[in-house]
């Protein structure tokens, strides 16, 4: 953690300075907190200690190279992978042993990389699955849902397969949301998109956070777009926290984005 | 011209056994990318089972119901306790565990029930309709039924899919495991329920099977595993509707060579079959769109 010191910018020390766009400097209540979380693929280790927190009706951006760890962060968050060492706390309750089926019940919606959309199936369908765990859900719900996207309206009974990226991203977010999730963990929403469609996420995502109380944890390689929508920046390099603060003012910092963020 | 009639429908009836058949091997592969050699020495166990209680004094129907019914509790047993180990391990394995789980339920049958061949009295007549003075040999009582009974299988199970909302958890876990324990869905037990409805339907095949050879012995079910692997190729290992379509092409086709060529070829003819149709079309005549990964 030799960088922090360096930078002199660490979670605490940015704590209710920032120009944060969720409203207000004070520190929000977490929603998601981990603790010292630490994760191996056999004797390679992919996290080593990270902590971070998830602000209630905020964006938070971790952001980081190409295995970094970013991926395994929300992985292991979810319980695909399982910790060696840390915890996950959810809304105060402590989630790191609960099964990953559990999770979205729990209030925690995770999209993963590659976006996650079952292509054999329609996109209702899709749709539908993400809502099963409650039971019956209400038409109403589907619609306000294809009312947010209305490109994945048109194409309700085709088979996903069929969609564009941006599509797919739209359905997988849209699923994400019908779960009712308290926090949404997104794993590089931007990836194969163009800049306009990145865009047009970016943006509808901030909406529903600053709008329905959304809490979002952010995984981003790109991370000019990341940082111009979070409220909070989180740097990751080789499995650890190198950074956490506003995110204005992470992108403002040149020696920082030179050396981890490639912009 | 009564020949070719009688050929056609007599394909058309095997062929339906061999597309219930298919469409075991098919739900096996959709949820856990196995192909379960051993499905057809459960049926074959579970059609024993039958007999044991029919040579008890029971009705064909108690013996059907009781062969069904342990075909589901055997079907999910042996994907917790056999196959749960190596899922998700190199394909190889899966291979090896179902064919050593063939020879073990054969033997297991022959342990329990001898290795004689045993009567099965079919629930129906096997003598085939007349119509004014000719015989439509193949087209019998029983062989209606085992239309009529393979089509309600079919059914039932398009609707599950189709309709409910456990239908559809079973899809979501078969075509994206990891996205559906995400959203929630137990895949664990719904890859449990896939196989146990698949040895229900393996089930069925062999008591439908049964009844028409009317003789069987541990290893009678050994043939209908190769023409039901080839039905399901030929139909695409990964649809329903095309081990449906499948099994009935197999059977007429089978038929034909059967009636017109000799006996004989009729285990090479499904073998060219099976060739072409990996050189031509390796997917099946319905293999879904490939998957484009964004």
């Amino acid at each position: 953690m030799a960088e922090t010191g360096a930078h002199g910018s660490t979670a605490a020390s940015a704590a209710g300075v920032g120009l944060s766009k969720g409203g207000g400097t004070a520190t929000a209540p977490a929603v998601l907190e981990v603790e010292g979380l630490s994760a191996a693929y056999g004797p390679v280790r992919a996290l080593d200690g990270v902590t971070l927190r998830a602000e209630s009706g905020r964006i938070t951006a971790v952001l980081g190279a190409n295995g970094a760890g970013k991926t395994t962060l929300l992985r292991t968050i979810s319980g695909l992978v399982r910790p060696t060492a840390g915890r996950v706390v959810l809304n105060g309750e402590d989630v790191t042993r609960s099964p990953v089926e559990a999770m979205v019940t729990k209030g925690m919606s995770h999209v993963p990389e590659g976006r996650g959309v079952i292509a054999e199936l329609t996109v209702d369908e899709n749709l539908r699955v993400g809502s099963l765990f409650r039971g019956k859900v209400g038409q109403d719900e589907f619609d306000r849902v294809y009312d947010l996207f209305p490109r994945i309206a048109e194409r309700r009974g085709q088979t996903a397969h069929t969609l564009s990226g941006g599509e797919r991203q739209m359905l997988v977010i849209g699923r994400a949301l019908l779960a009712r999730p308290k926090v949404l963990l997104l794993d590089e929403p931007s990836l194969g998109l163009a800049p306009r469609i990145v865009a047009q996420i970016f943006a509808l995502l901030r909406k529903l956070v600053d709008t329905e109380g959304l809490s979002v944890l952010l995984v981003e390689q790109n991370a000019r777009s990341a940082l111009s929508v979070a409220d909070t920046g989180v740097v990751l390099n080789l499995g650890r926290v190198v950074v956490t603060d506003d995110a204005a003012r992470l992108a403002g910092d040149e020696d920082l984005r030179h050396a981890y963020l490639g912009f | 011209m009564q020949e070719f009639v009688n050929l056609t429908l007599g394909g058309v009836i095997t062929g339906s056994v061999y597309a219930a058949f298919a469409l075991a091997l098919v739900l096996i592969w959709r949820s856990t990318r196995i192909v379960n050699f051993a499905q057809g020495a459960m049926a074959a166990l579970t059609t024993f089972i039958a007999i044991a209680l029919i040579d008890a004094g029971q009705s064909y129907w108690v013996g059907l119901v009781v062969a069904l019914l342990s075909g589901l509790v055997i079907g999910a047993v042996v994907e917790r306790v056999v196959i749960r180990p190596v899922e998700g391990g190199p394909e190889l394995n899966a291979v090896i565990v179902t064919l050593g789980l063939f020879i073990a339920i054969q033997a297991l049958i022959s342990v329990l029930f001898g290795v004689n061949q045993r009567a099965f009295v079919p629930p129906f007549s096997n003598i085939g309709f007349r119509i004014g003075d000719t015989t439509l040999g193949s087209l019998s009582p029983n062989t209606v039924y085992t239309l009529i009974a393979v089509l309600l299988v079919m059914v039932a199970l398009i609707a599950l899919f189709r309709f409910t909302r456990l239908g559809l958890a079973m899809r979501a876990s078969a075509f994206g495991q990891e996205v559906a324990r995400l959203l929630g869905v137990r895949v664990g037990r719904m890859l449990t329920l896939g196989w146990a409805l698949a040895a229900v339907v393996g089930s069925l095949a062999g008591m439908l099977i049964a009844a028409e050879t009317a003789f069987v012995a541990p290893t009678f079910m050994d043939s209908l595993i190769v023409f039901g692997f080839v039905a399901a190729v030929l139909g695409g290992l990964d649809s329903p509707i095309g081990a449906v379509v499948g099994g009935l092409v197999l059977g007429v086709a089978l038929s034909y060579v059967r009636g017109y060529l000799g006996d004989t070829l009729v285990g090479l003819a499904a073998l060219v079959i099976l060739v072409v149709v990996l050189l031509v079309r390796p997917g099946g005549l319905f293999s879904t769109t490939q998957t484009r990964r964004a």
